[in-house]
C-alpha cells in the first residue's frame, strides 16, 4: 500500500486554526478554558477523567490507532491525554501550541464514533471528552476552516451549504420535472398541511446529489406514501455545529427543523440516508431543546424502507444481482440500533449479500464522520491512511466477491469513496435508496 | 518504640484507615452525585436500571464483551487479580480471627497455604500489569509515575503480608509495614484512580443504559 510520510498526518496547515491561534494568547486560553470548565465541566466530566486506570484497552477499538501501526498518539486515551488530561491538569494554563495540536486532535484524529466506549471495561465515553475539547476550541475560535464555513452557512441560512430559499424550492420543482418523464403523476408535494410524511435531507442534497431527492420522490410514489417537503428553511436536517461545538446553534437549527414538520401538522419526519443528522435529530438536538425524545416521530431512511417492505407497500421487479456488502454506519447502528432493519432490506431487495467483519454495533467508523469529512481536502489524505484497517475490511469482503457497499449515510459514502480510490479498491458505492430505487415496480406507464 | 508503633496501627489506625476509605467513598460518590445534579442532570432522566444492570452484568462476566474475548490473557488475569485482591485480605485466617478477637464476629476463612497461593497471584499480577505498561508502547504512552506506585501500594501489603507471615529476616519489622502499607491503600482507594471502584457501576450502567434504552444497541 502506498506510502506516506508523518506530515501527511500530523501538523497539517489550516486556516481555520491557524489564523485563530493568532490572536490568541495565553492568557486569554486560561480564561476560557477556566470559564468553560466551571460552567459545563460537570460530573460526567469528572468522573471519565479520574476513573481511566490508564489501561489502554481502548486502543485497539480505534481504526486511527490500527491504521496509524498503532501509534500510541491515535489511542482513545491518548487523545485525551495529548488534550483535556492536560488541560485540567494545569487547570487550563496551557499554550497556544498546545491548543493548535489539542484542536488536530479533536477535529481530525477522531470521528467521535463511540466504539472506543464499548472497549473500555468503564464504558468512558471519550466522544463527549473531544466533543468538549472541540467546544473549547470552538469558544477559542479556533476550528479548521472548511467546517466552519459550513457551521457559518447554518447560522446565516439554516442549512448546511449556503442554499437560498428559492434554490431549494427550484431543486425540488426541477427533480419533480425530471421524475415526471419517468411518471407522469409523479409530485414532490410542498407545504402539504397534515401529510403523513414530512421528509427531510441534508443540505448537500439539493446542492450535490440532487437526484436523491428525484428517487426518494419515486420512492414515496411507488409506495404510495402521503407526504411533504417544507418551502421554508427547516428542510436541512444536517447539523455540523453539533461537531465545531457550537452548542447553541445546534439548538436553533434543530428547533427550526422540528416547527417546520408541526406547522405542517406532520404525523412523523423521515430522514433522508444521513448518520450524522439522524445523531443531531434523534440524539443531541432534543436534548439541548429540553425534550428527552424527539418531540415527534422520528425515522431514518432505514427503518422507514423497512416498514414499506414489511408492510408490503414496495413490490420488487427485479433484484439487485451484484453481490453487495454493507457498511453499518456508526451513528444509525450504534446509535440507533437499525442494523437489522437494514439487513431486512437487503433480503427483500439483492441476491447475494456478504458481510463485512466486525460488523452491527463493531463495525469500524468510515473516518468521514464527526465533521472529519467536512473539515475538507486539506485532511484527506489523514483520513484515508487513518483507515486503513476499513480497506482491509472491504477488501475481505471483496474477496468473498462481493462487488458493490452499501453505505446507507452521506458521510460514510464520501468516505467511503475516498478509501476505495485511495486503496485501489474498485468497488461500487451505494445507497440503500439507490437500490430500492433500481429494483422496484416504481408504477411507471406501459408504453 | 516498636511496641508502641504496633499499638497504633493495630488500634487508633485501623480506625482511622477504615473511616478515611468509608467517609471518603461516600463523600466521593455523595459529592459527584451533588454535581451531577446541579451540572448533568440530564443523567438522571437517561440513566436506566434495566440497561444499566444488563451492561454491568456483561462486564462483570469473564469474557461477557467482544474484548475481553479478543484479549483472553489480560481478561484472565485482571479477573483473578480483581478476585484474589479482595478475597485474600477479607478470608485470610490471621485477618478473621483479629475481627473475631474484637468484635466477636467471624466468617469463613481460607486455609493458609490458600491465601499463600493467591498473595503470590496478586504479587505477580502486579507484575504483569507493570510489564504491561513498560512494553506495550500505548500503554507507556498512557502511563504516568502514579501508574507505577499505584500497582506498588497495591503489592506492598500483599508482599509485606507474605514475608511477616513466613517470619522471613526482619519479620517484625515487615509487620509494621504490613500494616501501615495496607492502611494506607485503603485510605487511597477514594482519592485516587483506585475510585474506579466506586464509579465503575455508574459509568459502565450509564453508558449501558445511553446504549440501551436511546440508541437501541449492545455496548459489549
Ligand atoms: C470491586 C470493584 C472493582 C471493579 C469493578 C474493578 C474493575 C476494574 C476494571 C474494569 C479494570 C480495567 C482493566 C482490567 O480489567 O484490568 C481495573 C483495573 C485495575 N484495578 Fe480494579 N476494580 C475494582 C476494585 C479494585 C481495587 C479495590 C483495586 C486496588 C486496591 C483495584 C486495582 C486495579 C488496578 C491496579 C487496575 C489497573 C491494572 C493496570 O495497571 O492495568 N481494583 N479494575
Ligand atoms: S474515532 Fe471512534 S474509536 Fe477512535 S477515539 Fe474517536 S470515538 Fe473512539
Ligand atoms: S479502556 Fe477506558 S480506562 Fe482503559 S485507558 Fe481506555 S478509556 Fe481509560
Amino acid at each position: 500500500m502506498t506510502k506516506h510520510s508523518v506530515t501527511d498526518v500530523i501538523g497539517i496547515p489550516d486556516e481555520g486554526i491557524d489564523k485563530g491561534a493568532e490572536k490568541l494568547t495565553p492568557e486569554k486560553i486560561t480564561r476560557v478554558i477556566r470559564k468553560l470548565l466551571d460552567e459545563e465541566g460537570g460530573a460526567r466530566l469528572k468522573v471519565y477523567m479520574e476513573t481511566c486506570v490508564h489501561c489502554g484497552l481502548c486502543s485497539e477499538a480505534c481504526h486511527f490507532y490500527l491504521s496509524n501501526d498503532n501509534d500510541p498518539k491515535f489511542a482513545p486515551a491518548g487523545k485525551v491525554k495529548q488534550t483535556l488530561e492536560h488541560i485540567i491538569k494545569k487547570k487550563g494554563k496551557v499554550s497556544v501550541a498546545f491548543m493548535k495540536r489539542a484542536c488536530e486532535v479533536a477535529f481530525t484524529e477522531c470521528n467521535l464514533c463511540r466504539r472506543c466506549s464499548m472497549y473500555c471495561p468503564f464504558g468512558i465515553d471519550i466522544a463527549y471528552l473531544m466533543l468538549f475539547v472541540r467546544r473549547i476550541c470552538h469558544r477559542l475560535g479556533m476550528v479548521p476552516q472548511y467546517i466552519q464555513d459550513t457551521a457559518h452557512s447554518h447560522s446565516a441560512t439554516m442549512n448546511q451549504m449556503w442554499v437560498k430559499e428559492d434554490e431549494w424550492i427550484d431543486t425540488l420543482q426541477w427533480q419533480e420535472d425530471e421524475a415526471r418523464d419517468e411518471i407522469p403523476d409523479l409530485r414532490i408535494p410542498l407545504e402539504k398541511p397534515g401529510a403523513d410524511v414530512f421528509y427531510s435531507v441534508i443540505g448537500p442534497e439539493p446542492k450535490f446529489r440532487a437526484q436523491l431527492i428525484y428517487q426518494a420522490a419515486v420512492i414515496m410514489h411507488a409506495a404510495g406514501v402521503d407526504w411533504t417537503m417544507p418551502a421554508t428553511p427547516g428542510w436541512d436536517n444536517s447539523d455540523m455545529c453539533m461537531y465545531t461545538g457550537d452548542q447553541e446553534m445546534v439548538a436553533r437549527l434543530k428547533k427550526v427543523h422540528f416547527e417546520a414538520a408541526m406547522r405542517l401538522k406532520t404525523k412523523r419526519i423521515v430522514m433522508g440516508e444521513c448518520g450524522h443528522a439522524f445523531r443531531s435529530v434523534y440524539d443531541v438536538g432534543n436534548r439541548l431543546l429540553g425534550w428527552k425524545m424527539p418531540p415527534l416521530r422520528l425515522m431514518h431512511a432505514l427503518e422507514f424502507y423497512y416498514e414499506l417492505f414489511r408492510d408490503k407497500k414496495l413490490t420488487v421487479k427485479q433484484k439487485y444481482e451484484v453481490p453487495v456488502t454493507l457498511h453499518d454506519p456508526c451513528n444509525v447502528v450504534r446509535g440507533g440500533g437499525l442494523h437489522e432493519m437494514a439487513r431486512h432490506v437487503i433480503g427483500e431487495t439483492c441476491t447475494e449479500f456478504i458481510e463485512l467483519h466486525p460488523n452491527r454495533e463493531h463495525n469500524y467508523c468510515c473516518s468521514a464522520g464527526g465533521g472529519v469529512i467536512n473539515c475538507g481536502p486539506p485532511y484527506a489524505k489523514k483520513r484515508v491512511i487513518g483507515n486503513r484497517v476499513k480497506a482491509e475490511q472491504l477488501a475481505a469482503a471483496k474477496a468473498k466477491g462481493a462487488k458493490t457497499i452499501i453505505a446507507p449515510c452521506h458521510n460514510c459514502h464520501g468516505g467511503l469513496e475516498d478509501i476505495v480510490k485511495y486503496y485501489e479498491l474498485d468497488m461500487e458505492i451505494k445507497f440503500l435508496g439507490d437500490i430500492i430505487y433500481e429494483c422496484i415496480d416504481k408504477g411507471q406507464p406501459e408504453d | 518504640m516498636t511496641h508502641e508503633i504496633y499499638a497504633f496501627l493495630r488500634g487508633p489506625m485501623v480506625w482511622i484507615s477504615l473511616t478515611v476509605f468509608l467517609g471518603g467513598s461516600v463523600y466521593r460518590l455523595a459529592s459527584m452525585w451533588r454535581l451531577a445534579k446541579k451540572k448533568d442532570a440530564v443523567i438522571f432522566h437517561y440513566i436506566s436500571v434495566f440497561y444499566s444492570l444488563r451492561s454491568l452484568l456483561h462486564w462483570v462476566s469473564p469474557f461477557g464483551s467482544l474484548n475481553m474475548r479478543k484479549n483472553p490473557a489480560m481478561t484472565v488475569i485482571a479477573f483473578i487479580f480483581h478476585v484474589c485482591l479482595i478475597a485474600t485480605p477479607v478470608f485470610l485466617s490471621a485477618h478473621v480471627i483479629l475481627v473475631k478477637e474484637s468484635w466477636d464476629i467471624s466468617w469463613w476463612w481460607m486455609p493458609d497455604h490458600m491465601a499463600d497461593l493467591l498473595t503470590v497471584i496478586v504479587i505477580g499480577c502486579c507484575l504483569f500489569f507493570a510489564g504491561r505498561r513498560i512494553k506495550r508502547p500505548d500503554v507507556r504512552y498512557l502511563t504516568s509515575v502514579s501508574d507505577y506506585l499505584i500497582l506498588a501500594a497495591i503489592a506492598a501489603p500483599f508482599i509485606t503480608g507474605l514475608w511477616a507471615y513466613h517470619q522471613w529476616p526482619a519479620f517484625s519489622a515487615m509487620m509494621l509495614l504490613h500494616m501501615a502499607s495496607a492502611e494506607i491503600l485503603l485510605m487511597m482507594i477514594p482519592f485516587t484512580r483506585l475510585n474506579h471502584m466506586l464509579f465503575f457501576p455508574f459509568t459502565r450502567g450509564y453508558m449501558g443504559s445511553e446504549f440501551g434504552a436511546v440508541k437501541n444497541a449492545k455496548d459489549w
